[in-house]
């Protein structure tokens, strides 16, 4: 067993921690009080290869592996959940089923666009009667000559507001259920399309969540993505590895959090001493400290399946319901640790704490997580 | 006797630059504990009559190079002319002001004289048995200091940057011998071709890049007192600063904020005025290297973290301190 | 066209603490990393490379970890990079190094070398000049702008009261301030790419140079002892006249070298 970085990842992880210093932990408090979607901030994301990160050069990607991009979600949540959604959403649930189920012919069209953050991509699967029940969908595709015609909507849509590509899920049969799902690549130029609400949040404010319409819009039937039934076997595969993405960012939220209740409890002082000199706190960062590193493993162990071409979902499940709930305590913690300061603006960690609460909801709750496992344990 | 310890005076359009007179008066130090000469070597264009000034602070002989091509200061004609007078000569010693210019020239002439150079001393001495140049500098970013010695090369040679030392006093009844010295520079030596000097103070407005900050708070009560700091500051070549309360109140720009909402800071000398040190401010200012509290209330939590705490009114003690400050430049000036 | 880029790997001395007990350097856990005004020097060879094509290497001399600098500055888009590693190169001063690095530009071969005006861990801005000395080169030491045209470059230098716009013919040399530009990031292609290059060693015997003129033994200077300055005192409260205040406020900024 080896537990170190590769070379290579030691690099990524200090360029990435500079540039999350200089360039997203500054603006991270402001866009979360504007909601402004960080669009600068992924434009240079894009530019050094943190966009495409686990794919290959000859597609755009930066010929980097999985365990470096999960890292890149860590390291961007550990200052600013915002952006690092932007990322995994990007990657893990757009550009995944294009690079896994696409044809040539789309991996072509869109990969080299998507992977090098000259588009930016997200994952249409929500509605509003839709949600944890993924499988009842309402939104409906009909061949129509050379083009599928969808009509519906879909909400929460993480990217939304700023996405060029979305992977879109509709019903191509009803009678089928699960089966009747189909997935498309929809541009957000096509006939039909436009977005809808944007969502005004507790946390990840400026991740521009969007509502999508769709109505009679052309989609062209070469934008099929695999065969018509196989979109919920690719919306669920994807969010199998959307969940490890969802766990790193958990986990950097936590991280983040620790590492200002720990600089905090070194610097002020109560009662004539540094309130780190006191058993009560002392006994939470230990807590903290252990929940995170545990947390850690099972986001790491997960990734490094998929990257190990092992099956992961339920390692992913695991990840995700741990670090996630590890994420709501720590913050929850750290807040505490800060008193009366940590409820104010002045200070992160009441962002972090609400930055925390979606990462236990989205890409399935806590609850569909032990249902996986347990389903799993139990078959 | 040995052989002379030199100053390299640097004069910019003929105006004498400070460090070159701070160097005259730590050479006479170091000179009379050598029983040696101290000699400085004036390179320009028209520029002689500066070698009286040299004299009356502490130079027994001033060479002078006068070549047009030396009327600015360029790499090549400096250290052509300055390796060549001291290739003749065998200083003993030379000291250059750590300037630009002395930062530019030093190294070069140390490498045409295959000796050593240290740069930016703050000390600087005579081992009393082996009669070596001590020179002592910070190194490690400042962290620890170093005394080095250039045991077997001759000239030892050092620069010392501007304000290190104090201006001697000029004794105007100075005697002391001005030698013209004619070195052969043509065009062509010179391989940097100036094509426009500009003089422009730049306004520093980055408070994280700044070497002083004046800093006010709650207890300058409003925003014409800022104008006293902005005074100080000037004094001090640094720039004002505020905490949180000063930006709320408007009295000073948000980009000029220190503490946790805004900047950290790690200048060398922090001047809180009216701060009463509030956590999220001293997060900002706290690993300054230098700090002064002025506040009214001992008790303040900035007095406990001051390097020097005043206990009094900024209203009263700041245009003191800048009273002084003017006092102490004009006793420094050349005249 | 060559451009040498010489980088020196160096304790992240912000990152340095002293012991507030024993006054000693706590060395432990200090970073090292590619001294700043060097990325600089990259970051403008990178930039001429881009508006005009050109081959950037990286040279540094070091133990064997400067390599990591090295694999550092590949990873921000060098072509290529050479360690110059000895023994016999360890406990030089800034002539010594320098006649090391002047050695390696006469092998490597270049059209214009680009340095950083100083390293944060001596300080000196000396290795830059003195390597073109060596070489007999031009040099232009604080620089703050560049402008690359055909053989010539045009070059804004910093001075404490302005600046001057220089002219020089390459080859020569420019050492950089930080004002010159914002160095880049490391990108993720580059490295997932830079293990794959090989990094050129040279040694004492490479570069044709006799063993007592480098190192400590070529180095004209010595250190003859160095100390800390001591944990940093208790701060003083001082409840006087204004006028006296002030007076000691100016005293100890004349103590402390800021007047």
């Amino acid at each position: 067993m080896d537990f170190s970085l590769t070379r290579e990842q030691k690099l990524a992880k200090e360029m990435l921690e500079k540039f999350v210093e200089n360039e997203v932990r500054p603006i991270a408090a402001e866009i979360d009080a504007t909601e402004k979607f960080p669009f600068e901030t992924v434009q240079k994301m894009g530019k050094l290869g943190i966009m495409g990160l686990p794919y290959e050069r000859e597609l755009g990607g930066a010929g980097g592996d999985y365990i470096t991009y999960i890292m890149a979600v860590e390291e961007l949540a550990k200052a600013c959940a915002t952006t690092s959604v932007v990322l995994s959403a990007h990657v893990s649930l757009c550009c995944w089923p294009i690079y896994a189920y696409g044809t040539d012919e789309q991996k072509n069209k869109y990969l080299p666009k998507l992977l090098k953050g000259e588009h930016l991509g997200a994952f249409a699967l929500t509605e509003p009667n839709a949600g944890t029940d993924a499988a009842s969908q309402q939104t409906t595709a009909k061949l129509e000559g050379d083009y599928y015609v969808l009509n519906g909507s879909k909400v929460f849509i993480t990217n939304g507001g700023y996405a060029d590509i979305f992977i879109v899920f509709a019903m191509t049969d009803k009678l089928k259920g699960t089966k009747g799902i189909s997935a498309f690549i929809v541009e957000k130029g096509f006939e039909g399309f436009s977005i809808g609400k944007i969502e005004e949040k507790m946390g990840i404010r400026a991740s521009s969540t969007a509502e999508l319409i769709f109505k009679d819009c052309k989609v062209p039937k070469e934008n099929l993505l695999g065969k018509e039934g196989m979109g919920f076997k690719i919306a669920m595969s994807t969010l199998d590895g959307g969940r490890i993405g969802i766990a790193a960012q958990a986990l950097g939220i936590a991280e983040g959090a620790l590492d200002e209740a720990v600089k905090y409890m070194r610097q002020r002082k109560q009662f004539g001493k540094p309130i780190a000199a006191f058993q009560g706190l002392q006994f939470y960062i230990a807590e903290m400290a252990t929940r995170v590193e545990a947390a850690k493993q099972l986001v790491y162990k997960a990734a490094w399946k998929k990257q190990a071409g092992e099956s992961y979902g339920v390692d992913a499940a695991m990840a995700k319901l741990y670090a996630s709930e590890t994420a709501m305590y720590v913050t929850t913690k750290a807040v505490q640790i800060f008193g009366g300061y940590g409820f104010t603006k002045d200070y992160p960690v009441e962002r972090m704490m609400r930055d925390s609460k979606i990462t236990e909801i989205y890409e399935g709750t806590s609850e569909v997580q032990k249902m996986v496992i347990s389903a799993n344990i139990l078959k | 006797m040995s052989k002379g310890v030199w100053v390299i005076a640097e004069q910019r359009d003929g105006i004498l630059q400070k460090v070159s007179l701070e160097l005259l008066g730590k050479a006479r130090e170091i000179a009379n504990k050598l029983n040696d000469e101290v000699t400085a070597v004036l390179c320009g264009y028209k520029i002689q009559n500066l070698s009286k000034i040299l004299i009356y602070h502490g130079a027994d002989k001033v060479i002078v190079i006068d070549n047009e091509l030396l009327k600015n200061y360029t790499t090549d004609g400096y250290t052509k002319a300055i390796c060549e007078i001291a290739l003749q000569r065998q200083p003993e010693i030379i000291f250059i002001g750590a300037t630009n210019i002395g930062r530019d020239l030093g190294p070069r002439v140390a490498a045409r004289l295959r000796t050593g150079l240290t740069a930016d001393c703050t000390g600087l001495d005579i081992d009393d048995e082996t009669k070596n140049l001590l020179m002592t500098r910070p190194a490690f970013g400042g962290n620890i200091m170093a005394t080095i010695e250039c045991p077997n090369n001759r000239p030892q040679m050092s620069t010392v940057r501007p304000g290190v030392f104090s201006v001697p006093c000029a004794d105007e009844n100075r005697k002391g011998v001005i030698e013209k010295v004619d070195i052969k520079i043509s065009e062509d030596d010179i391989r940097v071709k100036i094509l426009e000097i500009v003089k422009s103070l730049k306004e520093k407005i980055d408070i994280t890049e700044a070497d002083v900050i004046v800093s006010g708070g709650r207890g300058v009560g409003n925003k014409e007192g800022f104008k006293m700091l902005k005074e100080l500051a000037d004094e001090l070549g640094g720039i004002v600063a505020g905490s949180r309360a000063a930006v709320d109140s408007g009295w000073i720009d948000k980009d000029r904020q220190v503490g946790q909402t805004g900047k950290t800071v790690r200048p060398k000398l922090y001047i809180a005025c009216g701060i009463s040190g509030a956590i999220q401010h001293l997060a900002g200012m706290q690993e300054s290297e230098y700090i002064v509290a002025i506040n009214k209330n001992s008790d303040a939590p900035i007095m406990a973290i001051a390097d020097l705490a005043i206990v009094g009114d900024i209203y009263k003690v700041v245009p003191e301190i800048i009273k002084e400050l003017k006092a102490y430049k004009l006793s420094c000036e050349v005249k | 066209m060559n451009i040498l880029v010489f980088i020196k790997q160096v304790p992240d001395t912000n990152e340095v603490k002293i012991d507030p007990k024993t006054g000693t350097l706590i060395r432990e856990g200090v970073p090292s990393i590619i001294n700043p005004d060097d990325k600089n020097a990259l970051e403008e060879a990178l930039k001429i490379k881009e508006s005009k094509g050109a081959r950037v290497t990286v040279v540094t001399m070091g133990p064997p970890q400067a390599e990591k600098a090295l694999r550092e500055a590949l990873s921000m888009g060098a072509d290529e990079a050479v360690l110059l590693t000895d023994r016999a190169f360890a406990g030089a001063d800034t002539w010594a190094t320098s006649l090391v690095l002047a050695k390696a530009a006469e092998k490597i071969g270049y059209d214009l070398i680009f340095a950083g005006r100083q390293a944060i861990d001596g300080d000196t801005a000396q290795v830059g000049p003195e390597i073109a000395e060596h070489l007999n080169i031009p040099q232009i030491t604080y620089v703050e702008k560049v402008e690359a045209l055909d053989g010539k470059l045009i070059v804004r230098r910093a001075l404490e009261d302005g600046y001057e716009v220089l002219s020089v013919n390459m080859p020569c040399l420019l050492t950089c301030i930080k004002e010159l530009n914002q160095p880049r990031y490391m990108n993720m292609y580059d490295i997932f790419t830079c293990y794959e290059k090989e990094i050129k060693v040279m040694n004492i015997k490479d570069l044709d140079i006799e063993s007592e003129r480098v190192g400590l033994s070529g180095s004209p200077t010595k250190v003859k002892k160095s100390f800390t300055k001591g944990p940093k005192s208790q701060g003083e409260i001082i409840d006087v006249p204004a006028h006296e205040a002030a007076n000691i406020v100016c005293e100890k900024l004349k103590f402390v070298h800021i007047i």
